[in-house]
């Protein structure tokens, strides 16, 4: 399996973690990922709220550079995964759009005909490799870790090409596949805030806790995340949301890949782990799924 | 402005041609199947901190009262999570509708005064425009010294966190060839197919309801 891959901005700075665990995880079983060259910024919410012409054009852009490898476009953010697909679907939906897309394109001789296939790893490693292909290759079952999945937004709206919306169940698939159990709560796609968690706490900050709590009390261990801006959301306002509703307890944010990548017995170092602000370390030692590796020194 | 506003609205208070505007952009055009069920507004995560619930801005929007629709700081509490756009009994393309109200409020400058999501999206447009990929925490820092930067003081300790964790980049992000990609992002026509080209690149900096 071969396929194109869009790492999109925050695989290149804040989230490297997950691009880190995702491409070992692949190496591990044979898929290989080409980094598309000169991919752009997909945009994210920002270009649609300043000029849509510019935000489909900027993200089409990515699509027809894709449409040329002949490969299946794999965007591992889930905001520049939902505006690839939402980009796709209005192309061919708006005839307007698709003039004043096709037009900007052509300044640099490109055209765009509708043929990208945009994937999610969720999709590549549960579906298309397969739960069952993947349980055969894990050597450190996640064994007593109780998993919560986080999905977030954009990989289930406004379009979910591989997932049910309402109740998706992708991400807790791969993670039964690699021995861990499962904390089913309610608000598994509820939106984490976006850029609003950041720039407005006093509304975005208390979706994070609603979230946290619902996984505190179906007792999770551990958050599985598949977008960057999810990860750090949950995972950097901890400590103001705590200070505010004591009674939540700090738990670990992970990359969904990162968790894979520990039960294929790659070795935390080289799936970012040293990157969280809150080390999963010691929970993984006092399951024992980590009884003898090595801990990175910086994790601390 | 006087101590007593009028809470009623009036005929003339109307701007028919700006329901029309927002009508014509891609995902809008069902804007008037709303029956005003508000189910958009009970499954927002964030209604609670809204001056007015997406149901209003649907009914406002429509009815053409441009200035209540884009003085509501409820354009920019949205989070584009999506919720009410796929929950719409009637299909309304909420989210877009909400995008079609921002890029409004932005090209004529209306907007709550430094309001944070607003300037985020613009320096986030800027920057990009520029190198063709964003780098978040030049992005951030920009945005909270241009709207509070007393704010940036209070983030130390996380800013702290995240050096150490390799997760604070300073070294903006670029192309290999930007100037190609400009050629792609310039000159776009507007997709209502109607309203003329906006100028380039130098927007209104926009502040004042």
């Amino acid at each position: 399996m071969k396929f194109a891959y869009f790492p999109g901005c925050s695989a290149k700075t804040g989230g490297a973690a997950y691009e880190k665990s995702f491409l070992a995880v692949c190496d591990k079983l044979g898929i290989e990922m080409e980094e598309l060259d000169e991919w752009n910024c997909c945009g994210a919410t920002s270009y649609m709220s300043v000029d849509e012409s510019y935000a489909y054009a900027l993200s089409t852009r990515n699509l027809a550079l894709a449409e040329k490898t002949g490969m299946d476009l794999v965007a591992p953010c889930g905001g520049c995964y939902g505006i690839l697909l939402k980009s796709d679907h209005y192309y061919k939906r708006y005839p307007i759009l698709k003039q004043v897309v096709a037009d900007g394109l052509s300044h640099e001789n490109l055209v765009y005909e509708g043929k990208a296939v945009v994937r999610h790893p969720l999709e590549v490693l549960a579906q298309m490799f397969g739960t069952k292909a993947l349980r055969k290759e894990v050597k450190r079952p996640l064994k007593g870790l109780k998993v919560a999945c986080y999905y977030g937004c954009r990989i289930l709206r406004p379009i979910a090409p591989f997932e049910d919306m309402h109740h998706p169940q992708t991400m807790e698939n791969l993670m039964k596949s690699v021995g861990a159990r499962i904390a089913e709560y309610p608000l598994n796609a509820k939106c984490c805030g976006g850029a609003v968690a950041g720039v407005l706490p006093e509304a975005g900050l208390d979706l994070i806790w609603m979230i946290l709590r619902d996984i505190e009390r179906n007792e999770g261990d551990v958050i599985a995340t598949s977008c960057p801006l999810c990860q750090f959301n949950l995972e950097a306002y901890q400590e103001e949301i705590i200070r505010k509703h004591p009674e939540i307890k700090p738990i670990p944010v992970l990359y969904f890949t990162q968790l894979i990548g520990l039960a294929l017995g790659i070795e935390p170092r080289e799936l970012g782990l040293d990157r969280l602000l809150l080390p999963v370390e010691p929970l993984l030692r006092e399951k024992g799924i980590l009884a003898d590796a090595k801990v990175p020194a910086e994790a601390k | 402005m006087g101590q007593v506003q009028r809470a009623y609205r009036y005929e003339t208070d109307r701007d028919p041609s700006f329901a029309d505007e927002i009508r014509r952009m891609p995902g809008c055009e069902l804007m008037d199947r709303c029956i005003q069920c508000a189910t958009c507004s009970a499954v927002c995560p964030l209604s609670a901190h809204m001056e007015r619930t997406p149901r209003r801005i649907i009914e406002l929007t429509r009815n053409g009262f441009r200035n209540d629709v884009l003085s509501s700081n409820t354009i920019w509490v949205c989070a584009s999570c999506y919720q009410c756009q796929v929950e719409c009994p009637k299909q309304i393309g909420i989210t877009d509708i909400m995008y079609a109200l921002k890029t409004k409020a932005i090209a004529s400058g209306f907007y709550p005064k430094r309001f944070p999501t607003a300037v985020l999206a613009k320096e986030f447009f800027a920057q990009v425009q520029k190198n063709g990929r964003l780098t978040e925490t030049i992005l951030a820092q920009n945005v909270f010294l241009k709207t509070n930067p007393l704010k940036v003081w209070g983030m130390r300790k996380l800013g702290i966190r995240l050096i150490r964790a390799k997760r604070y980049h300073l070294k903006p992000l670029r192309l290999k060839h930007p100037q190609s990609f400009q050629q792609s992002l310039s000159g776009l026509k507007p997709l209502d197919g109607k309203s003329s080209p906006r100028p380039e690149a130098s927007r209104p900096t926009g502040g004042a309801r």
